[in-house]
């Protein structure tokens, strides 16, 4: 028998995608074939900084839950208050171990008064069983394989959709969601994304997926509409200020040793928990960690030079005798013409100077510098044209 | 009469092990063997023609890399080669594999149950954390805990430093995986019947418990934890057979100037004034030596090879009442091809590792209540790996060779002793269970040898032919393996030591009990420790 | 019960509410009331004892499901005054019935009906058990720590148990180390050679959880816990439950009857708040709607009804709910009450007034486990059986008498039976059957003397007394749930996630048995 379902499953946009990668350069996300590139990253980048990309998220994990006890497991899950969400919005959350630790971080759209779908980029199953033991009228339908979702990013994503027939999607608010009639079927558009621009998430059954590819390729032809792969999308959200897993945190759930995972407070991410609300998962921890302070602090670093500071230690002074945290995500941000860097750094040594002991090769020659590091308290990019509603065309 | 520092008795790896060591220290050594061939149970024989069957111990996780290095093992001939996942084969056809690459496996999870793809994460994680613990003591004399010795209160010190600082949530998984059934650790992340028996088999290989037995989830760690390069829970095959690896041991051995002599089955163990001085062999030679290292189990040890009245009172009935009980049983198998199963993919990698042949949880606990019973169940668990299709040293080119590991086996059946008859139906039972799963297998037998644990005693000299030379429950282990205030390495008698599997860590193919007597020796006879302490691993 | 209005204020200002009045409430209560608290306990069913409360089964015949007390602290009993208030304490024998051999009584150190190498090797065995057994005794009354980050008093009461062991000397810390994860069969292979003997011996290793002769690591403690305080034997429960009702009343607790709680009602702060706790408990709500508000709430419910039930997982963490939820509390004991015209006759026995196991064998008690863990009802069930009636006559009509019976091992719900929920009709009856069966192999005019059953399963258990599971010590006995990490961690040492809930029931350390020691130690940590 021929199985070979050990291999990575194609994307809904498969062979749209094939098209498009002139390098074959493909990995896998949770089974889901995915590009790294389609022809370079820097290019990628630059098209969805400069007019907008699609970025395919089929492999992102999708959880319809629903039922009476919904909304008090999914409150109970995460750190933020989960009641307060109006329909048709979609609030950024996190979850957490009993211990405080982060186990992973996703979206929640809530569809209606007992219906919500939660997105996140790992396997979640496991964890949503525990979560629903005692509450007795949930249900949890996985959605991961059967609804595509395709992101388009960018400042001409708006004139896209407007294009493509989206009557009134440039009145659409950040975080809010909104459905339209395409091809019969129903299309879901959200207004987030993982770039720190303006762009939105379309969503839709499966069978439709190449029509709305096809869709959105034809109505952005004029608006120069490229696909960008994960190398791309990790440029764009290490601009935006947004956390990965395996960079900036380990998943709890996965992480051997049990102190090399984080806290919310620890990622700079304490505005996420909402001490307010009633009993959530990890509260009694996060108040001790609140009151106590993290022992890192997640800090966004502009560092003189231009190498980036990929792995660097960082330390407490020019000669690098005591290290005082280190860098997780580095790269030379074209657009602000920034060294940046995300860097986990011991909090009670935020005050004083900080220094990144860089690596870098040069044709095989392996060098190293020390350079000064300026923490900053705004993301490295953060444009007007991501907040505002109605956005321009361009 | 001849005279040496040292004789070891009985060649297998431990005892080489430990010998090796003990000559690399500069002792005169001696290591005999009632066979004509070395090895003990980590052995290659050519018992048909063209084709090299490891005829006990067929596959190898736990060999200490330490070891391995200190002993330029690789020199002496010996590799180590990982071998890719297993097919699960369960009862009503279904088939499970397991990958090395994580995304493949999780792709074949997934297939099954998405909700244990998940937790399959979870529990490498986890399983990852405890095997951590465990491997800090494999290379360590366990302590004491009746002394007041300073170097038993500071190890035991040590051990309740690392057991303390793991704070109350560890400490209680540990517990969990120390005392819970295989089962009900297993029923705690995975809900499909298929994923969890994939992960129980290594619970109960070996051992006279169930998967629904308390205790066994210790077992099952004790199995993966090892390891190939650092990948905790991978399998290897050693080239050549599990005799190389005994045969590089010896090499390293006789490197150092350490002698071996085979057929030389010893009478008894010679014992003046209360020490230990030399063994009488069968034949009647005497060889005296100022130490003489038992490599056989306790039972054994202290049953068959020593005098009643040269123990210490109480030392005899301990041995009788040492846990060391027959539950498995092996069937080498050569093939004249590479046999094809029902219900798995078409890809080249499925021949790169082994099969099991599991069934369910019921059925391989059902297998469990034969035993108990004294017969052996008509739907066994069979572990089977077919290392021809990764070494080509093993059989002729195109042929194949399958080693066949079946639990449970009784020592002894309810209905007398093992005569040749019901070994052979014995055999006939595990050959039909591989046919149900991959018709025509049959056909492809050029010759098999089956061996039950009457079998293996016989030829081995493990006590009912149990592969650990003793059972892994809580009551043997670390400090009370083999017995309370004899888990140093040192017995009863004066001058007189342990080095097998009876004792810390206790079974597979790890060397680690050799190697940590040859420390203790050295340490009584004030000589320099040159063995090492720890594993190469920065954790 | 009618009270003016005064009264009706001042019952609203309750220190302490216990939940359930099973003896390890009434014990928890009788504490605190002696201590000066306001105690309040509220009892689900129309009579306090909970297990240990007497029903009627059959017309005139009553029985309780705990069947005797062996081991209740004197200490307990002293301070509480029980023997004032009616309680009864007297002897116990304990009997081994086989078909192929003549029965074997034992009363601590003394045996009779073994044969000769089997009655000194008993002594040996016996002098080993007692001796750790009161080893052990002083922890079973004491809260024992979490593991890490330990405060002083707490390290020395680890080394106080530390030193314990090495008090035992040499040899015998040794051998405690080696025989305390023994399973039964090998442990008792080591001493005795009697079949019947050793069933009899196994039998307090075994009962109540799920675990059968062959099974390591937690029959020895149990045995070990089962071996404490012997010298006080209460072998007339009724007695007991009236004495600590007779005793909590004179000490001015209030019991109401028929009040099953539905709700511990739980208060979250909304910040960092100093060293405030998190979450607290304010009070309690009936399943009649009443609120009673209290600054303590104590329930000696089983662990998962506590939490999963009463407090709800909306105010718990997901691993705790977790941990809750695979708590092991599926009892494998049914309990059989048979009504009989007359005294039972059993084989070779004199008086039928001893505690009589019939199991010929650990084999016979190994097969039936063997069945029960898939769910089978044993071939050929093993059972402790007493005759309650013989110790108070109150039990029967005069010249008439109860049976009782503890029936290993049985499934929580059948195998095949999922459309009855579990227990159909006709394996209830199956069961009977065999049970009658077995009794009549042993006491063979016994179909004859029938008047009138009772059956009991796990699941009866569940529903009739709400304890979950129908587990008699509210959770296996199994090293995971022991100790330091009864019922589990985050829970154990009486505390809660939640300020002002604590537990005192066998869910917690030590564990079931009519003890009273649940109780007992978490009366004085409610008062700390």
């Amino acid at each position: 028998m021929s199985r070979a379902l050990e291999k990575p499953q194609p994307s809904h946009f498969q062979p749209r995608l094939d098209d498009w990668n002139i390098r074959e350069a493909w990995s896998a996300w949770n089974g889901i074939k995915f590009a790294d590139v389609y022809y370079e990253a820097e290019y990628e980048y630059f098209c969805v900084r400069n007019l907008c990309g699609t970025y395919d998220i089929c492999a992102m994990q999708k959880y319809f839950i629903s039922g009476p006890d919904a909304e008090a497991m999914l409150n109970r899950m995460v750190t933020r208050n989960v009641t307060k969400m109006k329909e048709n919005r979609v609030s950024y959350v996190l979850w957490c171990t009993d211990e405080g630790r982060l186990i992973d971080d996703g979206t929640i759209f809530r569809l209606g008064p007992d219906q919500f779908m939660l997105t996140c980029g790992s396997p979640s199953t496991a964890w949503l069983k525990k979560s629903c033991i005692g509450f007795d009228n949930v249900t949890i339908r996985d959605r991961s394989d059967d609804l595509a979702g395709l992101s388009l990013q960018g400042p001409t994503s708006c004139a896209v959709l407007k294009k493509m027939g989206l009557t009134g999607i440039e009145n659409a608010k950040p975080f809010t969601i909104h459905f339209f009639e395409f091809a019969g079927a129903r299309l879901m558009v959200s207004r987030t994304g993982f770039t720190g621009d303006l762009g939105y998430e379309l969503w839709i059954d499966a069978e439709h997926a190449l029509a709305l590819w096809d869709a959105v390729y034809a109505a952005g032809e004029d608006y120069g509409v490229h696909p960008y792969g994960e190398e791309a999308t990790n440029m764009l959200r290490l601009e935006a200020g947004f956390i990965m897993p395996g960079y900036e945190f380990n998943e709890a759930l996965k992480t051997v040793n049990f102190q090399y995972d984080q806290t919310p407070f620890e990622l700079n991410l304490g505005w996420m928990v909402d001490f307010k609300k009633p009993h959530f998962n990890g509260r009694t921890a996060l108040l001790k960690e609140a009151e106590q302070g993290p022992k890192y602090t997640l800090t966004r670093l502009d560092i003189e030079g231009n190498k980036p500071a990929e792995g660097a230690f960082i330390y407490n002074s020019k000669s690098c005798k005591t290290d005082v945290g280190y860098v997780t995500s580095a790269m030379w941000s074209p657009v602000v013409k920034a060294n940046i860097a995300l860097a986990m750094i011991e909090t009670k040594y935020l005050g004083g100077e900080l220094w990144a002991e860089i690596n870098y090769e040069k044709e095989l020659r392996q060098f190293y510098k020390v350079a000064r590091c300026t923490p900053k308290d705004a993301p490295f990019w953060s444009p007007e044209r991501a907040k505002l509603t109605p956005p321009a065309d361009f | 009469m001849s005279h040496y520092d040292a004789i070891v008795i009985g060649a297998g790896h431990n005892g080489l092990t430990n010998a090796a060591y003990l000559a690399k220290g500069g002792f005169n050594v001696m290591v005999v063997d009632k066979n004509d061939y070395i090895g003990g149970a980590a052995v290659s024989r050519e018992l048909q023609e063209g084709w090299l069957y490891s005829s006990c111990s067929y596959v190898c996780s736990m060999m200490r890399q330490a070891l391995h290095r200190d002993l330029d093992l690789s020199r002496h001939g010996l590799m180590l080669v990982p071998y890719l996942g297993t097919i699960n084969f369960a009862d009503n056809g279904d088939t499970l594999l397991s990958y090395h690459s994580e995304e493949a496996a999780y792709n074949e999870l997934k297939r099954v149950s998405r909700h244990d793809a998940d937790a399959m994460f979870r529990i490498q994680a986890d399983l990852t954390r405890y095997s951590q613990l465990i491997r800090k003591t494999l290379l360590r004399t366990p302590p004491d805990p009746t002394s007041f010795k300073p170097r038993d209160i500071s190890e035991l010190l040590f051990l309740a430093k690392e057991f303390w600082s793991l704070g109350e949530k560890e400490l209680y998984e540990y517990i969990r995986f120390f005392t819970l059934s295989a089962a009900d650790f297993l029923d705690e992340y995975f809900e499909t019947d298929i994923v969890k028996t994939s992960m129980a088999g290594a619970g109960i290989i070996g051992t006279a418990l169930g998967v629904y037995s308390p205790g066994s989830s210790y077992i099952l760690l004790h199995h993966v934890m090892g390891d190939v390069d650092g990948s905790i829970g991978a399998w290897g095959l050693a080239r050549g057979g599990m005799g190389a690896i005994s045969n590089a041991i010896a090499s390293a051995l006789q490197s150092h100037g350490g002698e071996i002599r085979t057929s030389a089955p010893v009478e008894q163990v010679l014992v003046k004034d209360g020490k230990a001085v030399g063994v009488a062999l069968e034949n009647g030679d005497v060889l005296n030596a100022d130490i003489v290292v038992s490599n056989l189990d306790a039972r054994r040890t202290f049953t068959k090879i020593m005098a009643k009245e040269d123990l210490p009172p109480g030392i005899y009935e301990k041995a009788k009442n040492y846990k060391i009980r027959g539950s498995s049983g092996k069937v080498n198998i050569a093939l004249s091809g590479l046999p094809k199963f029902n219900n798995v993919p078409d890809n080249p990698y499925i021949n790169r590792g082994g099969q099991a042949f599991s069934g369910s949880m019921e059925t391989m606990e059902r297998a469990y209540d034969c035993w108990k019973r004294g017969t052996w169940s008509d739907d066994p668990f069979i572990e089977s790996v077919i290392p021809s299709a990764w070494d080509p040293t093993v059989a002729p080119a195109g042929m194949h060779w399958m080693s066949n590991f079946i639990q449970y086996c009784p020592p002894e059946l309810a209905d007398g002793p093992w005569t040749p008859e019901k070994r052979d139906q014995f055999g006939q039972t595990v050959i039909d269970k591989i046919e149900r799963y991959s018709p025509g297998f049959k056909d492809l037998i050029v010759h098999m040898e089956v061996r039950t644990p009457w079998e293996i005693e016989q030829e081995i000299g493990l006590t009912e032919g149990n592969i650990f030379q003793g059972e892994l429950t809580i009551d043997q282990l670390l400090f009370n393996r083999p017995f309370p205030g004899f888990a140093q390495y040192r017995m009863p008698i004066k001058n007189m030591y342990m080095c097998g599997s009876s004792t810390h860590p206790g079974g597979g193919v790890s060397s680690a009990c050799g190697a940590n007597a040859a420390r203790e020796i050295l340490l009584d006879l004030k000589r320099p420790n040159t063995v090492p302490e720890d594993d190469c691993y920065d954790e | 019960m009618d009270h003016g209005d005064t009264d009706t204020v001042k019952r609203t200002h309750y220190d302490t509410i216990i939940v359930g009045a099973g003896h390890n409430g009434l014990v928890c209560a009788n504490y605190l009331a002696r201590s000066g608290k306001r105690v309040l306990v509220l009892e689900a069913a129309e009579q306090c004892g909970g297990l240990a409360a007497s029903y009627e089964f059959h017309p005139g015949f009553k029985a309780s499901v705990a069947q005797y007390a062996t081991h209740l602290p004197t200490q307990i009993v002293d301070d509480l005054r029980l023997t004032d208030h009616g309680y009864r304490s007297g002897n116990l024998d304990l009997v081994g019935l086989s078909p192929a051999e003549p029965p074997v009584r034992l009363n601590g150190a003394n045996i009779s009906g073994a044969v000769e190498t089997d009655a000194a090797a008993f002594q040996e065995y016996h002098r080993l058990m007692d001796k750790l057994a009161q080893m052990f005794q002083p922890f079973w009354q004491k809260t024992v720590p979490p593991i890490g980050n330990n405060s002083l008093s707490e390290i020395a009461s680890f080394a106080q148990l530390g030193l314990k062991i090495r008090m035992l000397g040499k040899q015998d810390m040794q051998e405690f180390f080696r025989i305390v994860a023994l399973p039964m069969y090998d442990l008792l292979d080591e001493f005795v050679t009697s079949p019947v003997l050793k069933a009899m011996l196994s039998w307090d290793g075994l009962i109540g959880t799920k675990q059968a002769p062959r099974s390591p690591n937690n029959s020895v403690l149990q045995l070990l816990y089962r071996l404490q305080n012997r010298s006080e034997v209460c072998v007339d429960v009724a007695s007991l439950v009236d004495a600590l009702l007779g005793a909590a009343r004179a000490a001015g607790v209030e019991i109401r009857t028929d009040a099953p709680v539905a709700k511990v009602e739980v208060e979250s702060r909304d910040g960092p708040a100093g060293a405030a706790a998190d979450l607290t408990a304010t009070g309690v709500t009936l399943e009649s709607g009443e609120r009673i508000a209290a600054g303590q709430i104590i329930s000696s419910a089983d662990p998962r009804s506590t939490f999963l039930n009463l407090t709800g997982a909306e105010h718990l963490d997901i691993e705790f709910t977790n941990r809750i939820d695979r708590y092991r509390d599926r009892g494998m004991v049914t309990k059989v009450h048979l009504a009989l015209s007359g005294v039972p006759d059993f084989s070779g026995l004199d008086q039928p007034d001893g505690r009589m196991v019939l199991a010929p064998d650990v084999e016979t008690i190994e097969w039936a486990f063997d069945n029960a863990k898939y769910g089978e009802l044993p071939q050929t069930p093993v059972m402790e059986v007493m005759v309650p009636s013989l110790h108070n006559s109150a039990l029967a009509p005069a010249g008439q008498h109860v049976l009782s019976a503890n029936v290993m091992y049985t499934p929580f719900a059948v195998r095949g039976d999922e459309a009855s929920g579990g227990w159909s009709v006709a394996s209830r009856a199956a069961l009977l059957e065999s049970v009658l069966h077995v009794l009549e192999r042993y006491s063979p005019s016994i179909q004859s003397q029938l008047v009138g059953t009772q059956l009991l399963t796990p699941q009866d258990l569940e529903r009739s007394h709400r304890v979950s599971g129908g587990h008699w010590h509210h959770g296996d006995f199994a090293l995971d749930q022991l100790i330091m990490m009864r019922p589990t961690h985050g829970a154990a040492q009486y505390k809660t996630p939640i300020e002002g809930l604590m537990l005192c029931g066998a869910g917690t350390h030590p564990a079931g048995d009519l003890t009273g020691l649940p109780g007992f130690n978490a009366a004085r940590e409610a008062l700390k």
